[in-house]
């Protein structure tokens, strides 16, 4: 079989959706199309049957019950509902009472929808510590443990880096929360359906997760709260008609849903085979490009982390033209160029990575339907361009003449 | 981002890419005019040279390489195709609207266009100040 391109290497960012959840999904937008709020017809049970099926899957696929399962629209949303909902219920002091309404802790380089609502609650009075990750992008339990106060309620850290695909040590801060009596938060979004979980033996109070990350479909989500040992509360954000327990109103999004439980069904089947092959992929492709290339350094941790991304600094090369080379490979970069704020990622800078090689970066993530041939040919791809750009590179150059670059005083825009 | 065709031209076909010469034997030579501005912290660095027949005054010969994105590629291998047979004045003539205009670069890119008239007039600059020539103008990176 030829290979086909482009090829997806960009599963951090969104995955297709799984035939097999697509097919699960279409007979509720035309014959289950019924509103689960419906309690008297046949039309709403069914709907509603849809729904609990659902639920019931989610639940399975983290070790938790189905009553502590709460749909969202997605991580964002449920990371604002988890962040927001549990600083307002479980605030020290009131709003204008002039004194700190509560400590929250997270990490620098968490996602911007959880670094944004800490953000919030910091201009509403909330007292917030960004905890910066070593070299290695880790937050260890010790370096929680070192930022607690008496007034400390949340703890919010992710259980997996989007960007580099480090690990945090959820189960340890989740035990060190349970010790201390302080609500523990995790986004998932990047590790649930990828990784085992369970919420029980991981210690987590509240966790988010997201339907387009595990090959199920965009606009849905969950949030999981736990409902013993502690029972967690939160204020909600939308008021409506009392769906979910009144954690978040409004008409169920079912086929979103029900395509979500799909997703969670077959990545609890699936997840184990999955990452062993998709490790024994990302190694390849690491290995090969940095065996080819000097000058090049995968980012984060090497061992401690998920098994399907990888991201790669490549001295002297800047990362949005090295995407132009490889046009045919889908991918995503840390380089300003690509973004809208013009400033490279901030993640790879929480590590340390210099400005000039977070600009030279790229992300890869595989999927579930990566094979062997399209990684070889990306490696490949990506040995070539490098080489190229490099020839056009005065840097490469400089750095070959033995010209330490950190020394040379660049005329500043 | 999406770019149009006489970017991509220049970016997959670049025009004059080389030096003449390393570093230090370029500095040594008077009929050589260097430029090196940005920074790699900013994610753009250009090095534009040029080459003076000094009988003439006009530029015979111009090359430059960039670590950058294909917006500041194309700029800096575009500003080489213009400076050939101009003279100097003329060479500080061209100006970035005219490479936004040529390569149609979208809003976001303008300062990689920006960054070419830099790498002209510091390239410009150099020359005149290693032949005694009166300079007026701009900052480049120095190597020590």
């Amino acid at each position: 079989m030829s290979l086909k391109l482009p090829i997806y290497l960009d599963h951090a960012a969104t995955t297709p959706c799984d035939p097999r959840v697509v097919e699960a999904m279409l007979p509720f937008f035309t014959e289950t199309f019924g509103n689960p709020g419906s309690r008297n017809h046949r039309f709403g049970w069914e709907a509603e049957a849809g729904v609990d099926a659902a639920r019931e899957q989610v639940a399975q696929l983290i070790g938790a019950d189905e009553k502590e399962i709460v749909f969202t629209s997605g991580s964002t949303e449920s990371n604002n509902l988890a962040i927001k909902g549990a600083a307002y219920l479980y605030e020290k002091n009131p709003a204008g009472s002039g004194k700190p309404r509560g400590h929250i802790i997270t990490a620098i380089h968490e996602h911007k929808a959880v670094l944004d609502p800490c953000k919030r609650l910091q201009k509403e009075g909330f007292d917030v510590t960004f905890l910066e990750p070593g070299r290695d992008g880790i937050i260890t339990a010790e370096m929680v443990e070192a930022a607690m106060r008496d007034d400390t309620i949340l703890v919010t850290v992710m259980w997996a880096n989007n960007e580099i695909g480090t690990i945090n040590e959820v189960p340890r801060i989740g035990a060190l929360c349970h010790r201390r009596e302080v609500i523990f938060h995790t986004d998932a979004t990047q590790w649930v359906g990828k990784m085992p979980t369970d919420v029980e033996k991981d210690q987590v109070d509240l966790l988010s997760l997201s339907g387009h990350k595990m090959y199920g479909p965009k606009g849905v989500g969950a949030l999981y709260v736990r409902r013993r040992r502690p029972r967690v509360r939160l204020q909600a954000l939308v008021d409506g008609g009392g769906q979910e327990r009144g954690f978040r109103p409004g008409t169920l999004n079912v086929t979103g849903i029900v395509g979500l439980g799909k997703a969670a069904q077959i990545a609890r089947a699936e997840m184990d085979a999955d990452a062993d092959r998709l490790f024994r992929l990302r190694k390849k492709l690491e290995d090969t490009i940095t065996g080819q290339l000097d000058s090049t350094q995968v980012n984060g941790h090497r061992e401690r982390r998920l098994p399907h991304i990888t991201n790669i600094s490549f001295g002297f090369v800047e990362g949005e033209s090295l995407m132009m080379a490889i046009k045919e490979i889908a991918c995503s970069s840390g380089s300003a160029c690509t973004s809208a704020s013009l400033e490279p990622s901030y993640v790879l800078k929480s590590l340390g990575v210099g400005d000039d090689l977070a600009h030279s970066s790229l992300r890869l993530s595989l999927g579930r339907w990566t094979t062997e041939e399209q990684i070889d040919y990306t490696a490949d791809a990506i040995v070539k361009s490098v080489r190229k750009l490099r020839l056009l590179s005065p840097l490469y150059d400089m750095h070959k003449e033995g010209i330490d670059l950190s020394k040379v005083q660049w005329a500043q825009h | 981002m999406a770019y149009g065709p006489k970017i991509i031209d220049h970016y997959e076909n670049p025009r004059n890419v080389g030096n003449f010469g390393t570093q230090s034997d370029v500095k040594a030579r008077k009929d050589i005019g260097v430029g090196l501005v940005g920074a790699p912290e900013c994610g753009d660095v250009m090095q534009l040279q040029i080459k003076v027949n000094q009988d003439t005054g006009l530029i015979e010969d111009a090359k430059f390489k960039c670590f950058g994105c294909g917006s500041a590629i194309a700029s800096s291998s575009l500003a080489t195709e213009w400076l050939k047979g101009k003279t100097l004045d003329e060479g500080l003539a061209i100006k970035n609207t005219q490479i936004v205009q040529e390569l149609s670069l979208p809003p976001v890119k303008i300062h990689c266009s920006v960054l070419a008239e830099d790498a002209i007039r510091s390239a410009i600059a150099d020359y005149r100040k290693k032949n005694g020539l009166p300079v007026d103008e701009p900052s480049s990176a120095s190597v020590h």
